[in-house]
C-alpha cells in the first residue's frame, strides 16, 4: 500500500478542514477504502479518519422518520429487533450483505458509497477500465467475462454494477442523505446521489471532494412494515447479489395502494423499478401480476453475453419478493 | 520512503524476521516519532512512525507503526503474534479474524493507527495460563474441524463470537454466521459440529 498522511479529527469542523486542506479520502470503517488502497486502485495522499466523530453513530426510529447516523455499524442496525419489526427490508438488506466480521466494522455512510466489484476495475493488471483510468476503454465490453455486470443503466463506457444491498431499500423508500461539505449542509434525495456511468463512469456520485455524509433518513410509510429484501447469489451466504429486490407493499383489501420495488445486482446504480410499481398500483397483487411486474422491471434491460441470465432471474426475484411482502401485509412472516 | 510501494518488510526473510521482532523500526530507517496518533491538526505524515498502544490478550503493548500498517501486520510483524493468519489480505477469507473490543473483525482491512487504545484478542490469548485450551480449541481438535489448519485461528475466534452474539441457534444459523470464514480444505461440517458442541456446553 502506498503511504499517506493520516488525519484523525475529533470534530466535524476539523474533519472538513482536514479533507479540504489535504484533498484526501474520507475513511470510516475502511472495508472499501483500505481494500482499494491495498490493491492499488486508490492511492490517496491523505486519509481523514472520521470514526472519532462519535456523534455520527447510532440510529433512531421516530414516528415519521427513521434516522441512521453515517457511522452506525451494519451489524448493530441489522440486529435491532425493533427495526426488524418496523422495517424488515432495512435489516434484511444489511444482514444478507458481507460477513459478520465486515458488518461489525463497516458503517452505513460508507456502505452506500461502496465501489463496484467489477474485476477489471479491481485488477490494475488490466489496462482498460474507464472508471479507474478515464478514456482507457472497458475490458468487460471488449470481450471480457460479464456474468456479474449490469443489464440496466450501462453505457458504451462502463457496465460495472453497483454492488450494494442496503441502497436498494433506501431508494425504494425515498430515503434522503444529509451531508456537510465545503458548500455547507445539504439534503440529497437518495435517488439523486448516484450517477449513471454515461461517458464519465469515474464520477459515481454527486458528492463533492471533502463532502461528508452525516446521516440518512427514511420516511415511515405503511409499506415499510410489509417489506422484504430477497437476494439471489452464487452461494447461499457472503456473496454479492446476482439479482435482488427490495420491495414493500400496502394493501387496501386485495388492492395495491402503495408498492415499492428496487433492484440490486443488475444495474450500474441503485435502481428503482417505477414502471413495475405503476403496473401494480390500484390492481390486485397475485402471482400473475407479480410476475408481470417482474417482467416490466426488466423490459429495458440490455443483456451482455454473460449477464443474460439476470433478466429471467431478476424478474423471478421481484415476483418472489412481492409475494413475501403480500404475506407480511396480511399478517404473515 | 513516503511513496515507496514496496512493503517495508520486503527483503527480510520470514525466518529472520520472526527471530527479530521489533526490528521493523530499525529497518525502516526513518526516525521514530512520538507523535500521538489521535491528536494532530497536521495529521500523521506518511514517513512517520507514531507510537500506538494496544491491549493484546490482556497485556498492554506499545508499538510503532506507519499510517499504512494494517492491524494484522502490526500483530504479526511488529509483535510476533503470528497465530493470526493472512489469507486473501482483502477481507474475503476471514483467516485474519480477531476480536477487537470484543467484536470479530477482519484485521487485514483495519489500519493499526485507527484502533489506538483498543483491546484485542488473538488466538494466542485463548488458552488458560496453565496451558489448558479454550473450549472452542478443544472442540475443534475433538471434532477434527480442520485439515491444513491455516484458517483455524480465524475460524476459532469467529466461532467464539458467533456463540457470544447469539447466532448459533441452529446448524443453518451457524453456517450463515460463520460464512465469513472460508476453509478450502472443506472442514465445514466438522466446524459446525464443534460450534454446536461448545454452544451445548459439551466441551471444557
Amino acid at each position: 500500500m502506498r503511504n499517506f498522511t493520516y488525519h484523525s479529527p475529533r470534530t466535524l469542523a476539523d474533519a472538513l478542514d482536514a479533507a479540504r486542506e489535504s484533498g484526501g479520502d474520507i475513511l470510516a470503517g475502511g472495508t472499501t477504502v483500505v481494500d482499494l488502497m491495498k490493491i492499488g486502485v486508490r492511492e490517496p495522499a491523505a486519509l481523514v479518519d472520521i470514526t472519532g466523530l462519535t456523534d455520527l453513530e447510532g440510529h433512531e426510529i421516530g414516528p415519521n422518520s427513521i434516522r441512521f447516523g453515517a457511522l452506525a455499524r451494519m451489524s448493530v442496525v441489522a440486529n435491532d429487533q425493533e427495526l426488524v419489526a418496523a422495517a424488515p427490508v432495512l435489516t434484511e438488506s444489511l444482514w444478507k450483505a458481507a460477513s459478520p466480521q465486515l458488518r461489525n466494522v463497516a458503517r452505513l455512510g460508507g456502505n452506500i458509497l461502496q465501489r463496484t466489484r467489477c474485476p477489471y476495475f479491481r485488477d490494475t493488471a488490466y489496462a482498460q477500465c474507464n472508471k479507474r483510468e478515464p478514456g482507457s476503454g472497458c475490458a468487460a465490453l471488449d470481450g471480457g467475462e460479464t456474468s456479474h455486470h449490469a443489464v440496466l443503466g450501462g453505457s458504451s463506457s462502463c457496465v460495472a454494477k453497483y454492488p450494494g444491498d442496503w441502497a436498494q431499500a433506501l431508494i425504494a423508500f425515498d430515503a434522503e442523505v444529509h451531508t456537510q461539505g465545503p458548500g455547507g449542509r445539504r439534503t440529497i434525495l437518495f435517488a439523486d446521489l448516484h450517477l449513471m456511468p454515461g461517458d464519465t463512469p469515474e464520477v459515481e456520485t454527486i458528492l463533492q471532494q471533502g463532502e461528508i455524509v452525516i446521516e440518512i433518513t427514511v420516511p415511515v410509510v405503511p409499506a415499510l412494515k410489509a417489506s422484504h429484501y430477497l437476494k439471489a447469489r452464487d452461494r447461499e451466504s457472503y456473496a454479492f447479489a446476482s439479482a435482488s429486490a427490495a420491495v414493500g407493499i400496502e394493501l387496501d383489501g386485495d388492492t395495491v395502494r402503495d408498492v415499492r420495488i428496487a433492484l440490486g445486482g443488475v444495474a450500474t446504480t441503485p435502481w428503482r423499478a417505477s414502471a413495475a410499481e405503476d403496473s401494480l398500483k390500484g390492481s390486485p397483487l397475485t402471482e400473475a401480476t407479480a410476475r408481470e411486474a417482474g417482467r416490466i422491471a426488466f423490459a429495458e434491460a440490455q443483456e451482455l453475453e454473460g449477464s443474460a441470465y439476470k433478466i429471467k432471474l431478476g424478474a423471478d426475484v421481484v415476483a418472489g419478493a412481492l409475494m413475501t411482502a403480500k404475506s407480511r401485509a396480511n399478517g404473515g412472516k | 520512503m513516503s511513496h515507496n510501494k514496496v512493503p517495508p518488510r520486503a527483503g527480510i526473510s520470514r525466518r529472520s524476521f520472526l527471530g527479530s521482532t521489533g526490528a521493523v523500526g530499525a529497518v525502516l530507517g526513518a526516525g521514530t516519532q512520538h507523535a500521538s496518533a489521535q491528536q494532530s491538526d497536521t495529521g500523521v505524515a506518511p514517513n512517520s512512525q507514531p507510537k500506538i498502544e494496544l491491549t493484546i490478550n490482556g497485556k498492554r503493548r506499545t508499538l510503532t507503526v506507519e499510517p499504512r500498517t494494517t492491524l494484522v501486520e502490526a500483530l504479526r510483524d511488529n509483535l510476533g503474534l503470528t497465530g493470526t493468519k493472512i489469507g486473501c489480505n482483502q477481507g474475503q477469507c476471514g483467516a485474519c479474524t480477531i476480536l477487537l473490543n470484543g467484536n470479530r473483525v477482519n484485521s487485514c482491512l483495519i489500519l493499526a493507527l485507527s484502533v489506538n487504545g483498543a483491546k484485542i484478542t488473538t488466538v494466542e490469548g485463548l488458552a488458560n495460563p496453565d496451558g489448558s485450551l479454550h473450549p472452542m480449541q478443544t472442540a475443534f481438535a475433538e471434532h477434527d474441524a480442520f485439515q491444513c489448519g491455516y484458517c483455524t485461528p480465524g475460524q476459532i475466534l469467529s466461532a467464539i463470537a458467533c456463540i457470544d452474539e447469539g447466532h448459533a441457534g441452529s446448524a443453518d444459523e451457524i453456517r450463515e454466521y460463520m460464512s465469513g470464514n472460508l476453509c478450502r480444505c472443506g472442514a465445514y461440517p466438522n466446524i459446525v459440529a464443534a460450534v454446536e458442541a461448545v454452544r451445548d456446553g459439551k466441551e471444557g
